[in-house]
This record gives C-alpha cells, structure tokens and sequence, in this order.
C-alpha cells in the first residue's frame, strides 16, 4: 500500500490534470463553436450583399446611381428605374404608421397604467394575436371587404369634404395608397404596442408615483411616463416601419401595383417587395432580373438602416433604466 | 443563383447517371422531371396521372413556375422538358446547350372579361376599342369606339377600370402580342412582353387575381385564361377577328384560329396565332408548347419522353376539351408528330413504332 501510494497520487493527479485540461479544452472548443455560429450570421449578411451586388452589376453598369431616381419601368425596352417604388414602399409605409402609432401608443398606456389584470391579459393576447395572422389572408380581407367598404362608403365621403386637396383627388377603386397604408397598420399595430409595452413598463415608475404625490393628476403622470419612454417608444414605431416596409403579400394584394408617382393617395402604386414578388418569375432577360436584384439590395439596404437605429434607440432607453432603477 | 444551381445541377444528373449504371438495364423507374408554364398545368397534371396508369415506371415531376423559368431550365438542361406559352426566341435557343424543338400541346385563349352592372347582353368589342381601352386612351363605357358595335346595348358614362397582370405571365405575352398587331401605337408606346409598361389600370397578381378583381369592381375589364371567366361566370366579349366577323371566345373558334394559321406555320412549329385568318378564329389564342431537347443524352429518358408525347398528342387531346382547353387541329398534330419523330439519341431515333 505505501509503496503504492505516491504512484496512486501521481496518477489521481495526472487524471486531475487531464480532467481539467479537457474541461477547459471543451469549454474553448465549444466557446469557439458558438462563436462560428454567431460569425455565421454575420457572414451571412456579407454574403447577401455581395450576391445581390454581383446579381445587379449589369443593371448597375447600365443606368449607374440614376437607378434611384429615375421613374421608368419598361421591362421591354430594358429601362428600369427605382424611384416609383421607393416612393410607394416609403408613402404606404408612413400613411401605416400614422394609423397605428396613435392607436398603438392608446393601447399601451391603457395596458400599463390604467387596465386591471383581468382585462388587460387577454387584450394583450388579442393584440399578439393580430401578429400572427398570415398576410395573405390580410391580403384577401383587402380585396373582398376592406376595398369594397372604402371605394364605396369611406373614400367618397373623404373625396366630399377635402376633395380639393391634390392627395384626394382623382376616382377612388378601392385599391391604392391609402388601403394598402391601411392594411399595413393593422399588420403593424401589434409590434409597435408590444414593444411600447415594454418600454412604458421598463422605465421608473418613482418619477410618476412622486408626480402623483405632488397633486398630479393622473394624465400628467401618464405624460411622464411617455415623456421618460419616448426614445423606446421612437424605437418600436421604426421596428413598425420596417415591418411595413418589407411586407409583401398584403400589400400587393390591394396596392394596385402600378409603378407611377401620383400625388393622389387614391391612386394605385407600387412597392420594392411587390415587385420582386411579382416579376421575378418572368424576368428573363439578364438586365431585367438584375434591375430587380438591385430593388432587392436598395430594399435590403433601407431595412437594414432603419432597424439599426430602432434597436439602438431601444437598447438605449431600456440600459438606461437598468441603471436608473439601481441608483 | 443561376450560377450556383448549375455545379448542383451537375452532381444531380452525375448521380442519375451512376444510379442508372447501377441499375443496369433492369425495367427500373424513370423519372422525368420537367419545369414551366402555370396555363397548362392542369391538363399536364391530367396527362401524367392517366399515363402513368398505363404506365407505373413512369414518374413524371412538373413545377409550374411560368414560360420564363421553364425556358431557362430546359436552357440549362436542368429538367428533361421545359413548357412555354410563347415560342422561345432566337437568342434563346442559340445560348441552349443543343437543338430544342417546340411540340405544342393544346390551345389557351385570353379573354376580355368585365363588369357592367345592368349590362346584361354580351359586348362586342373591336380591336381599336380594346387598345384604345388598355392604352387609357378610351376612358368611359359610353365612349362611340365601344357603342359603336353595341348598338343595342345601353352602356353606362361611367369610368373604365382596367385591371392587367401585375406578374410576369404567359397570358400578358399573348395579350400584347395581340395589341401590338392590331395596334401600332400600342406597338409603339408599349411593345410585347411577359411583363410590360402598362399605360393604364390596376395590376393585379395571377388569373385568379384579375378574376377576383373584375368581380369586385364595377366598371373594371380586364383579360384572362378562358377557364378562368368560365369558372367565375363572368362575362366575356366577342371580338373582331381579321375577318371582320365578331368571334365569340370558345374551344372550337381557338381551334379554328389554329388551323387558319397553320399553313403559314414555319418548320420549327414557332409561331403565333393572334389575330390569326380564317372566318370563325377567335384572334386572341395561342399554342403552348412543350420543350425538348432535340438529341437526348439518356436512352431510356429520352424513349420515355417521345412515347409520352406522342400518346399526349394523340390520345390525350381528348381529355383536353374537359378542361376547357382546345385542342390541336388535325394538321398541327401531323406537324407535331414529324417533330417527335426526329428525335433521337445517340444519332439514332427514338420513336420506333
């Protein structure tokens, strides 16, 4: 036994030693793993843009920067221009949040400062149910209810009282600018209330409660709360608009898709995302399909941007208030 | 992407080729996989279950993803056969990896269906009126150009609401191709395409898209697959043939249109038959062909392939008038026949009964 023992030692401490090399070398191998995969995601995104940039060279060479701004698109005559596009991926998308913003931001401050628990749960869930309805059928609820509904009741009596003003001009069909903004901020409303939820519920709750001590009424503490979320709230209506700016189907559905720029909202239009959806199938010639890519990357290059800066401005508010609570 | 799917492409057909190897000469399954026009699926769809009745080795695989993309597949070889609603071009056959010859199947025809309310009687209409429609230049109902050959019909002052294809599809090539013969300056101002600049109206996505949207808006036109209108009870107009008669749209006046035009049909069957001649053609209709290579690479593919053209020219016209498809006059199947004849492997013909 004693003759065994400082054999015994050396091997209890050579195994000791190996158990915890391999327990550090597993943990660098498996360190080194994830950081593949999170290298992964972003060469992802590398690779998406050079593709896409290779994928448009000859729309490139072709028409250069004017891309942007020109208004023609002839897929015959090989001319291609971005510019209706942008213009109806922007003026849907805005006319979407206009809509939405208002009543996302109603919404919220009833869940956070006024509804008891019992109603605000499943109103809540209501609102994420809207989520998680497919665009298409918000699609086909655009052509078979909502358009009917506003070329007949809601359009003409908009056209009676402001009908002077250039947006409203022209005859209504149903199928344009302000439905397809409509049916975008529906399909919006549930991301920028969820996100202002959190926001509202993340930021001190001592400013307004002191507020209220002092003889505040509640809509003024209520403003305080909205006041101190503000860039959160900022931050969960561009997640909306970047949502809306990509969405395809719906907006396809009851957009009209004509590539033009008219002042009048009544008036059918045309977005990035519809027309890769719809034209790319067909597109058979080199030029035409790498004019489309090119919409892709610009499409590619305005989302990336916006949700940018909204995950910057929500990171901000909400690392704020992490220290804020503390202090 | 099409860079990246030919290497892919290539390890498929190595592996079909050492599948084939391995299974020797053995009656073993073939598979023929083929890619392209959505107008004629379903009779596609139709023919390959009922052949492969008869015909249990057989499997066939269509993806209906439109003209544009089968014609750059069968290009590519990347499917055995390729469909197409337009004949292909010069520049596409030329860039091919070998001769492709156009086997037309059936007949489609476009429609001008529309939605009049309190208009009961079916319109006619001109081919200067159905420009002047789609070019925007004729924008009421009432407008002399449409009254003119509807005498009896009381047409409304109000706006017209054109509804075209927002997608690039088979159905807008033929309804151009017709607007750029019977119009020059529809010729001029837009052209012929899959997709193209539309002077007017709401683009809507797919048939079934326009159907939907002439159904739902009052005063809209708009043009789409016969079957489709017929499916929807829609109206559709009679329309002036190069005849100078009103030829209302129906499988016997598409397969009229057909056979007027097939004297003039040139040897490699390419040809369009808008505003075709004849008394009784209806003159907005087109072949669609199937495309195949004229040499083919794999003996026991390529027999199967020809075995199934020639029963689906013979035997599966038949079935065609079911669907609401016309089909082929006698003549363009005689045509078509010499076509699957030619078709060889190795140098040697296919077809051998």
């Amino acid at each position: 036994m004693n003759s065994m023992s400082p054999a015994s030692a050396n091997t209890h401490r050579l195994s000791s030693f190996f158990l915890k090399r391999r327990g550090r070398l597993a943990d660098q191998l498996f360190k080194l793993i994830t950081l593949l995969f999170a290298l992964a995601i972003a060469g992802l995104v590398v690779l998406m843009i050079v593709e896409m940039a290779r994928d448009s060279s000859l729309s490139f060479e072709k028409f250069g920067p004017s891309f942007i701004w020109r208004e023609v698109w002839d897929p015959v005559r090989e001319q291609f221009g971005a510019l209706p596009f942008i213009y109806g991926s922007a003026v849907s998308s805005i006319i979407g949040l206009i809509i939405a913003v208002p009543v996302s931001i109603g919404v919220s401050v009833f869940l956070v400062e006024h509804a008891p628990r019992s109603l605000s749960t499943p109103i809540s869930f209501l609102v994420q149910l809207l989520a998680a309805i497919p665009s298409v059928v918000y699609g086909l609820w655009g052509i078979f209810v909502l358009a009917p509904l506003l070329r007949d009741t809601v359009y003409p009596r908009i056209q009676s009282t402001f009908g002077f003003l250039p947006l409203f001009k022209g005859t209504p069909n149903g199928l344009g600018l302000m439905t397809a903004g409509i049916i975008l901020s529906i399909m919006i409303i549930p991301i920028v209330t969820a996100v202002a939820t959190d926001v509202m519920r993340a930021v001190s709750r001592t400013q307004p409660e002191a507020a209220l001590a002092l003889g505040a009424t509640k809509w003024e503490a209520t403003w305080i709360v909205i006041q101190n979320a503000r860039s959160g709230i900022t931050g969960a209506v561009i997640l909306g608009l970047g949502r809306a700016i990509g969405e395809t189907m719906a907006v396809t559905m009851v957009i009209g898709n004509r590539a033009q720029i008219s002042a009048s909202l009544f008036d059918p239009s045309y977005t990035i995302a519809s027309a890769i959806a719809n034209e790319f199938t067909e597109a058979t010639t080199e030029t035409y399909r790498h004019a489309l890519v090119e919409l892709g990357l610009i499409l590619f290059v305005i989302t990336f941007v916006i949700n940018a800066f909204a995950r910057l401005l929500v990171w901000g508010v909400t690392r704020g208030q992490g220290k804020g609570a503390h202090a | 992407m099409i860079n990246h799917s030919k290497p892919i492409a290539m390890l498929l057909l190595v592996c079909a080729f050492v599948l084939n190897a391995c299974s020797g000469s053995t009656s073993s399954e073939v598979r023929l996989q083929g890619a392209g026009a959505t107008f004629p699926n379903p009779i596609y769809q139709k023919w390959f279950s009922a052949y492969n009745q008869s015909h249990p080795n057989l499997k066939f695989d269509y993806q209906s993803i439109g003209s544009g993309g089968g014609i750059k597949q069968i290009s590519e070889r990347t499917v055995d056969f390729g469909g197409s609603d337009a004949p292909m071009k010069d520049e596409d056959l030329k860039a091919a990896k070998g001769e492709i010859l156009h086997i037309p199947t059936v007949l489609g025809a476009d429609v001008i269906t529309y939605n009049l309310p309190g208009v009961a009687t079916e319109l006619k209409l001109t081919p200067e009126a159905i420009a002047g429609i789609f070019l925007g230049n004729i924008k009421h109902w009432n407008d002399p150009q449409i009254a003119s050959a509807n005498a009896s019909v009381n047409l409304p002052a109000s706006e017209i609401v054109v509804v075209h294809r927002s997608d690039g599809s088979g159905t807008t090539f033929v309804f151009t191709d017709y607007l750029s013969k019977v119009s020059a300056a529809w010729k001029e101002k837009v052209g012929v395409g899959a997709s193209v600049n539309w002077p007017a109206g709401l683009g809507a996505k797919g048939n079934e898209g326009v159907t939907g949207q002439v159904k739902q808006t009052p005063n809209s036109i708009g043009y789409v697959e016969l079957i489709y209108a017929e499916q929807n009870k829609l109206p559709y107009a009679s329309v002036k043939n190069s005849a100078g008669e009103f030829a209302r749209p129906a499988l016997d006046s598409i397969t009229a249109a057909a056979a007027g035009a097939a004297a003039q049909m040139p040897e490699d069957l390419r040809i369009s038959i808008t505003n075709a001649s004849g008394t009784g053609a209806y003159p907005i209709a087109s072949f669609t062909y199937l495309l195949v290579y004229k040499e083919q690479q794999d003996q026991s593919k390529g027999k199967a392939l020809v075995d199934f053209l020639w029963w689906a020219i013979h035997d599966g016209e038949q079935m065609a008038k079911d669907l609401l498809y016309a089909p082929l006059p006698s003549e363009v199947v005689k045509r078509a026949e010499a076509k699957i004849n030619s078709i060889t492997n190795q140098g040697k013909p296919l077809r051998t009964s």
